[in-house]
């Protein structure tokens, strides 16, 4: 009588228990990662024979279960458990999770799901459920081709960081670098893509010229960049699906520092004409170039602000590298930087509220956000050489690049990308199968 | 034969001078090594404030003709050496009037890559310029910026920082 009370009581509270679902706070911090379970997704045996055919991989469902662990690890704010833990068989768990089973492991969320062979496709079908409630708080199924299992995990991680954060998440992305190789001296360099997790590196250029800073169209896949093809220093556009590539614009020098406008439309960039070089935006449907900077110091590494009216930009026309912002007509120009040494690399982040940026202060390197008037900065990194953060499109994590101090015979140069948490936690190593420096990263594939 | 009689007069002078130069000189160096270095100006055997003054990776383009010159850091004016060297490639380019040449000019590592792009073309740009003003046409000048993309010293020093920083003279023919 006494147990069934409880159960009525238990029941009953649920309702009222709706409201305080579990949270993750993403704005300090993390220390006290959440405790979550990611259950295999579970396969049926003739689906899995099928699926072991085209992708030769054993148990797909435990794949993609394996890649949203992961993400939730590397993202700093989850602690998937150990699966040897777990108690409930991945099929009975997806149908109704026994919450005891799993809150007896300290787990607070549970992902549990199914994946299975539906006319040549993948359908997947995934619950996050909340272990202390005893909630569903999100069941969603979609299908695909198989051979984007790897991106099932990353859109099924997509969703339940979204959930839980109340942000959209940036795991269905990509980066776009520039792989190195050889020496110091003399590097080889190639435009190269990469999954976010470091899955499906690709080379996109053979190496044949010096290709350089590669950012992303946030709208679409097309990405810019520089490239020294015949010596000629001249900013391009790639299309990575098609492999098309083309120049952009004609001009009588160099074009270096391109980004893309916040609609994908234009390229801001810094052209160089008889040692002094300006801002000028390119308008790609009618060709239009526009002068937007007019000073004889350096102007350079331009970017928008995410509603397209304010550009910031590095220009050395107090007689040293600083950050200043402008109106994107190039009028009401502002220093921004007044802080002790150079600053350099301004990216205005997605959400609209800092800036990034490198800064050089006795001898070190800094990766650092302040707000769009200059105030409130804030150094999250310090190393030897680093530089060029880029933004992930929900504008909680930056991606950067940093070099290895070499030794005295010169040797034991590396480039390798890392990325850190605008917290200033969690900083961690992107493995790339080469050496790799200017990053960018690309807005979500799928919303 | 009046000439000679003057060049001579002049080298003599030079001479004297350059001795007095180096008693000075002497008495400056012994002042600096009482003060124990306490200034950030030393001059090393291979650089002067942190401009490279050695020879280790000095290429000519004909006898007597150095093809680069060297810069401070963060900086793209030319020091007296550095004219010098560009007044000797343009007396070189007069008499060779049918070599065009490509000026390479380039940054130390301790920049970011694009503001140092820039730097590298304004470095270039400054010895073109001086050797505009000594008589060569711009037609025959390019210029090219490497920014800090080809070190020629690999090291992670401040000697190896000043090597790199430096405007080469290039044959493009």
């Amino acid at each position: 009588m006494r147990i069934s009370l409880k159960i009525i009581i238990f029941i009953f509270l649920i309702p009222s228990k709706s409201f305080g679902l579990i949270e993750v706070d993403i704005t300090r911090g993390n220390l006290n990662p959440l405790p979550i379970a990611v259950s295999p997704l579970s396969i049926d045996e003739n689906s899995r024979q099928n699926f072991e055919k085209i992708l030769k991989k054993k148990n797909i469902g435990v794949e993609i279960s394996k890649i949203i662990e992961v993400n939730l690890k590397t993202s700093g704010l989850f602690n998937p458990l150990n699966k040897d833990a777990f108690l409930q068989a991945p099929d009975i768990a997806n149908l109704k999770p026994r919450f005891e089973d799993w809150n007896l492991i300290k787990a607070q969320a549970l992902i549990t799901g199914k994946v299975s062979f539906n006319e040549e496709k993948l359908r997947v079908e995934f619950r996050l459920w909340d272990v202390l409630a005893g909630k569903e708080m999100v069941a969603l199924a979609f299908t695909t081709v198989p051979t984007n299992w790897r991106r099932v995990g990353h859109i099924i991680t997509d969703k339940v960081y979204q959930r839980l954060t109340g942000e959209k998440g940036y795991f269905d992305t990509r980066i776009i670098y520039v792989a190195e190789e050889g020496p110091k001296t003399n590097r080889i360099k190639k435009l190269a893509i990469i999954d976010q997790d470091g899955a499906n590196n690709k080379f996109l250029t053979l190496g044949n010229e010096l290709v350089l800073t590669p950012r992303f169209n946030p709208t679409s896949q097309m990405v810019t960049y520089l490239s020294y093809f015949r010596n000629l220093p001249r900013v391009y556009l790639l299309d990575i699906e098609t492999g098309m590539q083309e120049v952009v614009g004609d001009f009588p020098g160099m074009t270096f520092a391109p980004r893309f406008s916040p609609d994908g439309k234009k390229i801001i960039m810094s052209f160089a004409k008889d040692g002094n070089s300006d801002i000028y935006t390119m308008d790609l449907e009618n060709r239009i170039v526009e002068k937007i900077t007019n000073h004889p110091s350096i102007d350079t590494s331009p970017s928008y602000s995410p509603d397209g009216k304010f550009i910031c930009f590095n220009s050395d026309r107090s007689g040293y590298q600083q950050i200043y912002v402008m109106k994107s007509d190039g009028s009401n120009v502002k220093r921004i930087s007044f802080g002790k040494g150079l600053y350099g690399t301004p990216v205005w982040s997605p959400r609209g509220d800092l800036i990034a940026f490198t800064k050089l202060h006795k001898g070190r390197f800094y990766i650092g956000v302040m707000r769009t008037d200059g105030s409130g900065e804030r150094l999250l990194t310090e190393n030897f050489y680093q530089e060029a953060p880029s933004w992930s499109p929900n504008g909680r994590v930056l991606i950067f690049y940093r070099e290895t101090k070499t030794d005295d015979k010169g040797e034991g140069f590396s480039a390798k990308l890392w990325s850190i948490d605008l917290t200033g936690y969690n900083e961690r190593m992107v493995e790339t199968p080469t050496d790799a420096s200017d990053p960018s990263w690309s807005s979500l594939l799928s919303n | 034969m009046k000439k000679s009689l003057i060049r001579n007069i002049d080298q003599g002078a030079i001479m004297k001078l350059n001795e007095i130069l180096k008693k000075t000189l002497l008495i400056v160096f012994a002042c600096f090594a009482l003060s124990a270095c306490a200034t950030s100006k030393k001059t090393t055997g291979q650089m002067q404030g942190d401009v490279y003054t050695g020879t280790d990776t000095v290429e000519y383009l004909a006898s007597g003709v150095p093809d680069r010159v060297f810069f401070a850091t963060n900086e793209s004016v030319l020091t007296t050496a550095s004219r010098e060297t560009l007044r000797k490639q343009a007396a070189y380019l007069r008499k060779n009037s049918k070599i065009t040449v490509v000026l390479e000019g380039h940054a130390d590592e301790r920049g970011t890559r694009e503001y140092n792009l820039a730097l590298g073309e304004r470095r270039a740009n400054a010895a073109k310029d001086y050797l505009m003003t000594y008589g060569i046409s711009s037609d025959r000048i390019s210029v090219l910026s490497y920014g800090k993309e080809r070190p020629v010293d690999s090291g992670s020093n401040p000697l190896a920082w000043s090597k790199n920083r430096r405007s080469v003279t290039v044959k493009a023919n």
